[in-house]
């Protein structure tokens, strides 16, 4: 192999989302992201034209190129969410495409879940609206590392500098209150084109990176050293073979931290302790391993551990418990009432559970508790207690987004009825790393 | 510069490849679908990325065998090279395949030729009525988000009702690593490991991993006539007709599939570097220059997907 296709595929793979209501531009900053980072190709962009053209619009609609299904380009809005892929040389792009209807914050939340940066779209004419706050609310709830608050179509105020700053300023102890740990303003204007690949001739008094500029260099890799490792077991393997009789391996997707040939380890729920003997990275023998390779390990004692079961460092295991607290966002059409019984599933274990209490409805616009509601619908966030049939080892959310997080499943059909994440809603205190007006003059912006 | 922006996560001893990132999304789905149900199934074509999926599978279970069997929709017009491929490979890994067959459900009389002679959108029958007969619980298939607009807005983990129906309306949300394979019985899952990959990806990860392809991806000597636009193999299948001329050319294939549907590129590309140069540069997407069957209709896919297509 050449050093071509080695470069090619030594990039980092950054997932993000946007959210933007309906008239913010979300389809043509996708459109352009994907349009200027030359991801569209010739026959999409001739399929987008045909279709617009039978539609009797006379230039390309680029909104057809993200959405796929018939009834979306019937009605033209966006239904649900869609994965797109672009790349630059620095590196691949996953784009969770998710609607800004009201009534679709459970697709935000869905897009969020995986996300490490969110893109926030504001109509400069309009600043930051209620759906705004909205979508600061879930990146916050959802814990994204980073946000990108794109201020769109500054053609249409005539790139003036100070309708910038307002917003910018106005969003930002908004989301800091919240608890993003990191926002980053950048006004554009995605039908134009300004600072969403190549940087504005328009706004010189802009001295940051461009959308996709930042894109390329946050960085996505957290400090491993300080995670609580977790290895969520997903399935046993023992081969039985001549070759391998004694072979029994734990497989599983490294959920944070790093693991550590010679480390004690304790399985969870049991308790049982035993050392690492040996870690297989897909077939190789590795002496570390760490989130989120999927790996085998090896113990040194034959002792009872099945799928379900969590492997963590002997010194930092998290407590196990029947009663969950958790914020929820509902995400089925059916409610979530007081007493039903449910399946919890919480990293590869499922088990049986009952709804205790619904303490409190959120109401996102202005983050006020509405007591006791009794059940949650459709794209409600509330607070809920749950009992469950067995011990579950759970981490905070805020620890850990992927042992700090559940499905609540309706045993019944199978529908997943709820995304639960473990502890505190919103980071209390406001250790983030926002920027505040000193540091803004610092790296060189000059509102 | 921003305080955190230039923080080059490449630096870092614990940054992945975008390669090893999916490699591992995909090992992950893999194990979730063996500890989560009873009878899963592989659908095999000897084409690219169900080669990768195998791959993938292989590498999931070592040292074990894979515990899944391999389940190939033969259209009948598939390429011998291919065909060829798939047994060898089957047999090399000691692993079980079911074959269900278009041409026994015309021969049959279940199915009617289409006037078009396209075989492709003939398969779901058999598809379908291959997974009701062996009680597949989970199938696995090879599909893309990047193929097509559709196929973009498919979940991981996709629900399909005792009629294999998709719908897309109807889609569980999708959290987190947290796949939710909970059917009823009759029902089934169809699960995409390849979701996140794009055709590059597949290619690169081919050539990292040195897998062995069927030769008609790289350029070869063909005899080919021009149907709809598109470069097709000639054969007993059906082609050349009336004013189509068979020629000579130096082409490869970007998609195996039916011989009917699936045209060939021109191409001097020989081996994996030269193939991965190609797509790197190409302006045109893989189905859009090489798949009859999905420009039948805006929403074709769309369409076909609902009724049990992949």
């Amino acid at each position: 192999m050449t050093s071509a296709a080695e470069q090619l595929s030594a990039t980092t793979l950054l997932r993000f989302a946007t959210a933007g209501s309906v008239d913010d531009g979300k389809s043509t900053l996708v459109g352009r992201l994907l349009h200027d980072s030359k991801s569209v190709l010739t026959d999409q962009l001739e399929a987008v034209t045909t279709a617009s053209l039978s539609r009797g619009q006379d230039t390309p609609d680029l909104a057809l190129l993200t959405d796929g299904l018939r009834a979306e380009r019937e009605q033209g809005i966006t239904i649900d969410v869609a994965y797109r892929y672009f790349a630059t040389a620095r590196r691949r792009f996953i784009l969770a495409d998710t609607p800004g209807h009201v009534q679709y914050t459970r697709n935000m939340v869905t897009g969020a879940s995986t996300a490490e940066l969110a893109v926030v779209l504001v109509d400069a004419r309009n600043g930051v609206v209620e759906q705004t706050r909205r979508h600061a609310a879930v990146a916050a709830l959802l814990r994204v590392p980073h946000v990108v608050l794109a201020v769109n179509k500054m053609d249409l105020v005539d790139y003036a500098e100070h309708v910038f700053a307002s917003i910018a300023e106005e969003f930002t102890s908004y989301a800091a209150s919240l608890g993003v740990p990191e926002i980053t303003a950048i006004p554009i204007s995605a039908l134009a084109g300004d600072n969403v690949v190549d940087p504005s001739a328009n706004m010189d008094w802009y001295g940051g990176p461009t959308v996709l500029e930042h894109l390329e260099t946050v960085p996505v890799s957290h400090d491993l050293a300080t995670c609580h490792a977790r290895l969520p077991v997903q399935y046993v393997i023992r081969p039985q073979t001549a070759d391998h009789p004694d072979y029994r391996g734990y497989a599983g997707q490294i959920a944070a931290g790093t693991f550590r040939l010679g480390e004690e380890v304790t399985v969870l729920p049991s308790g049982r302790t035993s050392r690492i003997k040996g870690i297989d990275l897909l077939g190789q023998a590795v002496d570390i391993a760490w989130t989120p390779q999927s790996i085998t390990l090896l113990l040194e004692d034959d002792i009872d551990i099945s799928r379900g079961d969590l492997i963590v460092p002997s010194g930092d295991a998290p407590p196990t418990t029947q009663d969950v607290e958790a914020t929820v966002c509902h995400v089925a059409d059916q409610p979530l009432t007081v007493g039903q019984r449910v399946l919890l599933k919480h990293t590869t274990r499922t088990v049986k559970a009952i709804v205790k209490a619904i303490p409190s409805r959120l109401t996102l616009d202005d983050l006020s508790q509405h007591p006791e509601p009794g059940q949650l619908v459709a794209n409600d966030i509330g607070l809920v207690t749950v009992r469950t049939a067995e011990p579950l080892a759970l981490d905070s959310y805020a620890d850990s987004r992927r042992t700090g997080s559940f499905l609540l499943i309706d045993p019944a059909d199978g529908t997943t009825l709820a995304a639960g994440m473990v502890g505190d809603s919103f980071a209390t205190t406001a250790t983030a790393a926002v920027q505040t007006s000193d540091s803004i003059e610092d790296s060189g912006w000059d509102f | 510069m921003m305080a955190l922006a230039d923080v080059q996560d490449t630096d870092s001893p614990y940054a992945l490849s975008h390669l090893d990132a999916l490699e591992s999304e995909a090992v992950h789905i893999f194990r979730e679908v063996a500890g989560e149900f009873e009878r899963p199934v592989i659908l095999f074509s000897g084409g690219k990325d169900s080669i990768v999926m195998l791959h993938l599978a292989l590498k999931a279970f070592a040292p074990a065998a894979v515990p899944f069997t391999l389940l190939h929709v033969d259209t009948g017009h598939n390429f011998p090279e291919v065909l060829e491929y798939r047994d060898r490979t089957v047999a090399r890994h000691g692993l079980r395949l079911h074959v269900a067959s278009v041409q026994d459900y015309i021969d049959a009389g279940k199915l009617r030729e289409r006037p078009d002679g396209t075989r492709n959108p003939l398969q779901t029958v058999p598809l379908t009525e291959a997974i009701q007969e062996h009680r597949f619980d989970a199938v696995f298939g090879g599909g893309r988000r990047d193929e097509e607009k559709a196929r973009a807005k498919e979940r991981v983990f996709s629900l399909r009702d005792e009629f294999s129906q998709w719908d897309p309306r109807r889609q569980r949300p999708e959290l987190w690593q947290l796949y939710n394979g909970r059917h009823a019985p009759g029902e089934h899952v169809r699960v995409f490991p390849l979701s996140n990959w794009t055709e590059l990806d597949v290619w690169q990860y081919i050539a990292r991993e040195k897998i062995e392809l069927p030769e008609i991806y790289f350029a070869h000597e063909r005899e080919v006539f021009k149907r709809s636009g598109m470069w097709l193999t000639a054969g007993d299948w059906g082609g050349p007709k009336g004013a189509e001329q068979v020629e000579t050319r130096l082409i490869r294939y970007r998609t195996v599939g039916d011989m009917s549907c699936t045209g060939a590129v021109d191409s001097e590309a020989t081996t994996l570097d030269a193939v991965i140069a190609e797509i790197a540069a190409s302006r045109l997407t893989e189905r859009g220059a090489t798949r009859a069957d999905d420009k039948m209709s805006e929403a074709a896919m769309e369409d076909r997907k609902r009724e049990g297509y992949f």
